[in-house]
């Protein structure tokens, strides 16, 4: 919670300010009351009209005064709040830019996502509320006590025996229902998670005819939910009818020994209704105050969750090298082994090679073999756990970031476009890229007719994630989009699975020819797409299983013999 | 406006009725409303009446304030009871009443045509069953709670002052209503502002969706600075946005409650005046009782304003979930509907049109004659009617002309059930429920054996991973598989299968995301399970394909090729085609 307050600082002003004329604006109210007293005491027992006049006209501007320092209140809370809330959301953005792909994928994409938006809100929220009411309820509580001793010790500790019993009846009931409500809300989302595997599960559901299971199983959780809201109802619902009664119980404890205090000649009449009426203030603040703990209970817990993603610590640094291109060896991975989620089997395991410049790499295996795992520590989207990924000649680990991602251009396998236009996601590559060069990428990327297909040629626009494009037509410009950058290093991360044969021909024929001649990683589940590669790495359950030319695999790899022969039979094999 | 007030009405109507099955304790919740607020008013009377027995130094009633105390015991008593009763109640109708409305959103989902869920969100269907009914329980409770109480308390209040002072109500009636007009001022004046501010909120979560979702990508391009740079835009648009928002819209509450002082200071005023001109006919108790209505009067009328507000709210949610509810079901099964009984497998269609938009037809007259253990492979460009092929053969979707003919009878004609029970389907998009994994196998074959279990899932080549599990086969998995990979999935969904041995198979890209050396070895099972089954298959994979015994070429929702692997190549039309440019290199 600590790392959220600091960004308060800047506020400091506000969040005194706020509060204060917050309470100068009680103050005032807890004045009310003894005004009463005195109009009643003076003005009628006396029956001096004047009197009653003016009194009134103190009430007036006492109420006009809490106005304005209301308003004042609400306006430095809004300031603190909304600008609080604003650096906390850039400073999270920022810090989610700074975390690694491991730490990524072990916070999740969509949490984070609520984390910065609704969270946040919430906690905006509480904020403003705290600023404004959190010292006013117990402020007017007290106060009004305190006002009551002024009037008479004796009444005023009617008070002090109420008000604890009360706290004790307000803060127990809330004690209990936060928890409660967590857990309501689990249920709720078991319901929920019910509902959305239904619809998304649909034809298997019907398929295999469990319409009437999973309604059975629907109802079941259901009324659990349904059971668990009904108790909650009824403890929160005792809050009312208690307060209330021992409010009452304390009016009639007051008056009963404000009875006593008038017949003795210690108190006055009006003495006594205003005692009578800081009571009933009491009553209305305790109600504000329990719902205020309740909003701001939920806005502590939001903003543990958002400090929570604040303190993971990015653990990835960059060192400050710049990479020269003159050496002959582009990537070297000395037994490099990686265990990024710490536990089971490692990700790859032993792992050395060496590509020299401009040579395709093509890198093969099944499911979960390790081969995106590969590609992805040349740009240090991950860092070996053990061994040493090189780059021209240099750990990758002491380059900065920025100048390594610079010269690797990756396609990633999930082909994603950016809302924009056609122009601005190729100039993700290169921001200074012009026209002609963004036409080249295009071109080799076999992107040309997609663009060209469109109206609006580069500036056509592109829908959030490109959904207006087809998969093929995607992963072409994000092909483009890695070619615009002309690296020294290009990654295909299995980017051609959407493309036919025959385009995925020309592709590769097409980045042979590269002006700048790049050194080529191809990952890919064919060994069509790689098996013109000047070096083919075979991967199996994280090691290495072969390595060479697509010949001597096939002479002298099991592994890389049956991926072949399951794509081809023998026959046909060349 | 009228048309909306129109549904409104008629949602309304429907809300009742789902009320109207808690008839006998809305009843009870009204009674004891009215009980608990002509209690709650009638404190002030006695306690006024005890202080008027409060006059000065030994003239001080106490046999009189005694008895008074005795009154109000009773009183306070009786509205506590009154009032947590009539919460219980009213809990109890709403969670109730939300409860009936889910449960029945659930079941019509579960007999909604698939055109319908197909064409929607998933996430807007969700949200009508969840985040709309709990709003429209939020509302409902509101209603009932504040709302009823709230009438109830205006016109008590009104009745009480009135036998007590004419004039002082006047002065009470006349100045109340100005709270309302201020809030309803300043709600009006906000607007905009509010609107402003959910424009850049959604401006700003589009952009975190967008940059946070893909961040991978934004790193491997160096681009964080310039998505901060945007973000820091719209971030400071939001904050003047937000600020005028929250400002404005807070002023509301000082507003009214600076009337309400005002309402006090009359109350006060015309009040003390008048104890002043007739200090018998107006007293000292009458003045302080008028006082704590004042502050009753007023509160119901702000509370009401926004239970208005909240019940609209409510209202447009409950419409948004009758319309999932009314929605009309798929067309039952005829009522003389065969039930399908171990199916030799002879599948027939005839002049099968079909379209998925009216207007748009895509399959047009599709004629196809399978007999029992043919293996029939689909291929053919993406979009090109292959899985519809699937949602017909499934009915999912019913033809639009023609008939799709299993053993002879329109499938129209068999019961929905028995048909899909007789076909064993395995997708490309996998789908696990959350619980074990020997519950989401033995889905189709409940009493399925530990030994046929593992047997299936040897056969699958799923046994290795599931073993390797924490508790193996009674590991839980999350929602859609949890932390399994594509590949497992699909895995599992093939052992399903497997284990339940169906006359009919369809396989749709049941393989796409296994690696081709598993894939091959499941291939055997495959064959296995093949034999003797009549068996769809659609895949990319042309190797899987060779063996089947027709070959369906699919273009445009049209068949333009048909025949065996060996016809088609010899042919050298599109399969030809297709298949050669895949040695290319």
């Amino acid at each position: 919670m600590k790392k959220l307050l600091k960004y308060m600082k800047s506020y400091t002003l506000e969040s005194v300010l706020g509060p204060l004329f917050k309470l100068l604006e009680a103050s005032f109210e807890l004045f009310v009351p003894l005004v009463m007293a005195a109009i009643i005491d003076t003005g009628i027992a006396q029956g001096d009209r004047g009197y009653v006049l003016r009194m009134c006209g103190v009430l007036v501007a006492l109420a006009v005064i809490g106005l304005v320092c209301s308003i004042t209140a609400q306006y430095f809370a809004a300031r603190a709040s909304v600008g609080f809330a604003t650096k906390i959301r850039s400073a999270c953005f920022a810090h989610i830019q700074s975390l690694s792909f491991a730490q990524q994928d072990k916070l999740g994409v969509s949490t984070l996502i609520t984390r910065m938006t609704s969270d946040i809100n919430q906690v905006q929220s509480g904020v403003n509320l705290a600023l404004r009411l959190l010292l006013r309820s117990p402020f007017v509580v007290f106060g009004a006590m305190v006002m009551a001793f002024t009037i008479d010790v004796k009444a005023a500790l009617v008070f002090v025996v109420t008000i604890p019993l009360l706290s004790i009846v307000v803060f127990g009931l809330m004690l209990w229902s936060i928890p409660m409500y967590k857990k309501v809300q689990k249920r709720l989302d078991g319901v929920l998670s019910l509902t959305r595997e239904s619809l998304t599960g649909v034809r298997v559901v019907r398929a295999f005819c469990q319409e009437k299971d999973i309604e059975r199983d629907f109802v079941e959780k259901n009324d659990a939910l349904t059971t668990l809201q009904k108790l909650v109802g009824k403890v929160t619902g005792l809050m009312n009818p208690v307060t209330y009664a021992i409010i009452n119980l304390g009016i009639v404890a007051l008056i009963w020994v404000g009875a006593l205090r008038v017949d003795a000649g210690i108190l006055t009449q009006g003495q006594v209704v205003a005692l009578y009426n800081y009571m009933s203030q009491i009553l209305v603040e305790l109600v504000k105050l329990a719902s205020l703990i309740i909003s701001i209970t939920k806005a502590m817990a939001c903003a543990s969750r958002v400090s929570a993603v604040m303190e993971v610590q990015p653990d990835m640094r960059g060192g400050d090298k710049a990479p020269d291109s003159n050496g002959r060896e582009a990537v070297r991975f000395e037994n490099v082994t990686l265990n990024y989620s710490g536990s089971g089997a490692p990700e790859l395991h032993g792992v050395s090679f060496a590509a020299l410049r401009g040579q395709t790499i093509g890198v093969i295996g099944g499911t979960g073999a390790g081969k995106s795992t590969l590609v992805g520590l040349i740009p240090r989207f991950y860092d070996a756990t053990e061994g040493r990924v090189l780059v021209d000649g240099v750990d990758v680990r002491e380059y900065s970031l920025g100048e390594l991602r610079k010269r690797v251009g990756v396609v990633p396998q999930k082909a994603v476009l950016f809302k924009g236009t056609i122009r601005e996601n190729m100039k993700w590559g290169d921001p200074d890229a012009n026209d002609e060069q963004i036409w080249q990428a295009l071109e080799a990327a076999q992107a040309r007719d997609v663009v060209e297909s469109k109206e609006d040629g580069l500036d056509a626009p592109i829908a959030q994630g490109g959904r207006n494009l087809s998969g093929g037509q995607r992963q072409r410009l994000t092909i483009a989009r890695a070619l615009v950058k002309r690296p020294e290093i290009l990654i295909l991360d299995d980017s051609a699975s959407a493309l036919d044969y025959a385009t995925d021909l020309k592709l590769r024929q097409a980045l042979r020819k590269l002006p700048d001649s790049p050194t080529v990683f191809i990952v890919s589940q064919r060994t069509s797409s790689i098996s013109h590669a000047d070096q083919i790495i075979v991967l199996d359950e994280g090691g290495v299983a072969g390595m060479g030319t697509h010949e001597q695999l096939l002479e002298g790899c099991p592994v890389y013999q049956e991926i072949y022969y399951s794509q081809y039979e023998k026959k046909e094999a060349k | 406006m009228a048309g909306k007030k129109k549904a409104d009405k008629g949602t309304m109507k429907k809300v009742l009725h789902y009320i109207a099955r808690y008839r006998l304790l809305v009843a009870l919740s009204i009674a004891l409303a009215t009980v608990s607020v002509v209690l709650t008013l009638y404190a002030p009377i006695l306690f006024g009446r005890a202080i008027d027995g409060i006059i000065a130094a030994g003239n001080v009633d106490f046999a009189l304030i005694r008895s008074i105390f005795a009154q109000v015991v009773l009183v306070v008593a009786a509205t506590a009871v009154a009032q947590w009763i009539m919460g219980v109640i009213n809990n109890k109708i709403t969670y109730q009443v939300i409860r009936d409305i889910r449960n029945e959103a659930f079941e019509r989902l579960t007999v909604l045509p698939l055109r319908y869920i197909d064409g929607k969100p998933t996430g807007e269907i969700v949200s009508r069953v969840i985040a709309d009914v709990d709003q429209f329980a939020d509302g409902l409770l509101m209603g009932f709670t504040q709302l009823f109480t709230g009438v109830v308390t205006i016109l008590g209040t009104l009745v009480f002052m009135l036998t007590i002072d004419v004039g002082i109500t006047f002065v009470v009636v006349l100045l109340t209503p100005l709270s309302l007009f201020v809030a309803n001022f300043i709600a009006r004046r906000t607007h905009s502002m509010f609107k402003r501010q959910s424009e850049a909120r959604a401006d700003q979560t589009a952009l975190i969706d967008e940059m946070i979702g893909n961040q991978k990508v934004v790193q491997a391009f160096g681009h964080e600075q310039e998505a901060q740079q945007r973000f820091d835009e719209i971030n400071e648009r939001l904050r003047g946005a937000s600020l005028r928002a929250i400002f404005f819209s807070s002023i509301t509450n000082p507003s009214t409650r600076f009337i309400n002082a005002l309402v006090y200071a009359g109350v006060g005023l015309t009040g003390a005046l008048a104890a002043v001109r007739d200090p018998l006919g107006f007293t000292v108790g009458n003045l302080s009782c008028f006082l704590s209505y004042a502050n009753q009067y007023t509160k119901p009328f702000n509370e009401i304003s926004s239970v208005i507000t909240e019940l609209q709210n409510a209202l447009v949610c409950a419409a948004r979930i009758f319309e999932l509810i009314e929605q009309p079901a798929q067309t039952p099964d005829a009522p003389d509907a065969r039930v399908l009984q171990d199916p030799a497998g002879s599948v027939e269609m005839h002049d099968v049109a079909f379209s998925y938009v009216a207007d748009r037809p895509l399959i047009k007259k599709l004629n196809l004659s399978v007999k029992p253990g043919q293996r029939v492979a689909i291929v053919g460009p993406t979009g090109c009617g292959k899985t519809t092929l699937i949602n017909l053969l499934m009915r999912f979707y019913d033809v639009d002309a023609g008939r799709i003919c299993v053993e002879g009878t329109d499938i129209r004609h068999i019961t929905r059930h028995s048909l899909r029970s007789n076909f064993g389907m395995v997708l490309q998009d996998t789908w696990l429920r959350a619980g074990t994994i020997r519950e989401n196998l033995i889905l189709a074959k409940p009493d399925a054996t530990d030994g046929e279990i593992v047997q299936a899932a040897k056969a699958a080549h799923a046994h290795g991973f599931i073993t390797r599990l924490p508790q193996g086969y009674d590991t839980v998995i999350g929602e859609d598989g949890g932390s399994l990979s594509q590949g497992q999935k699909q895995l599992l969904c093939i052992t399903r299968i497997l284990l339940k041995l169906p006359p009919m198979l369809i396989l749709d890209e049941a393989t796409s995301s296994i690696d081709t050396r598993t894939e091959m070895h499941i291939q055997e099972a495959f064959a296995q399970l093949m034999k003797g089954r009549t068996s769809f298959i659609v895949a990319h994979r042309l190797s899987t394909i060779k063996n089947a015994d027709i070959i369906l070429v699919m273009k445009d929702g049209d068949i333009i090729e048909q025949g065996t692997h060996e016809q088609l190549l010899e042919k050298g039309g599109f399969y030809a085609n297709l298949y050669n440019s895949q040695f290319a290199a």
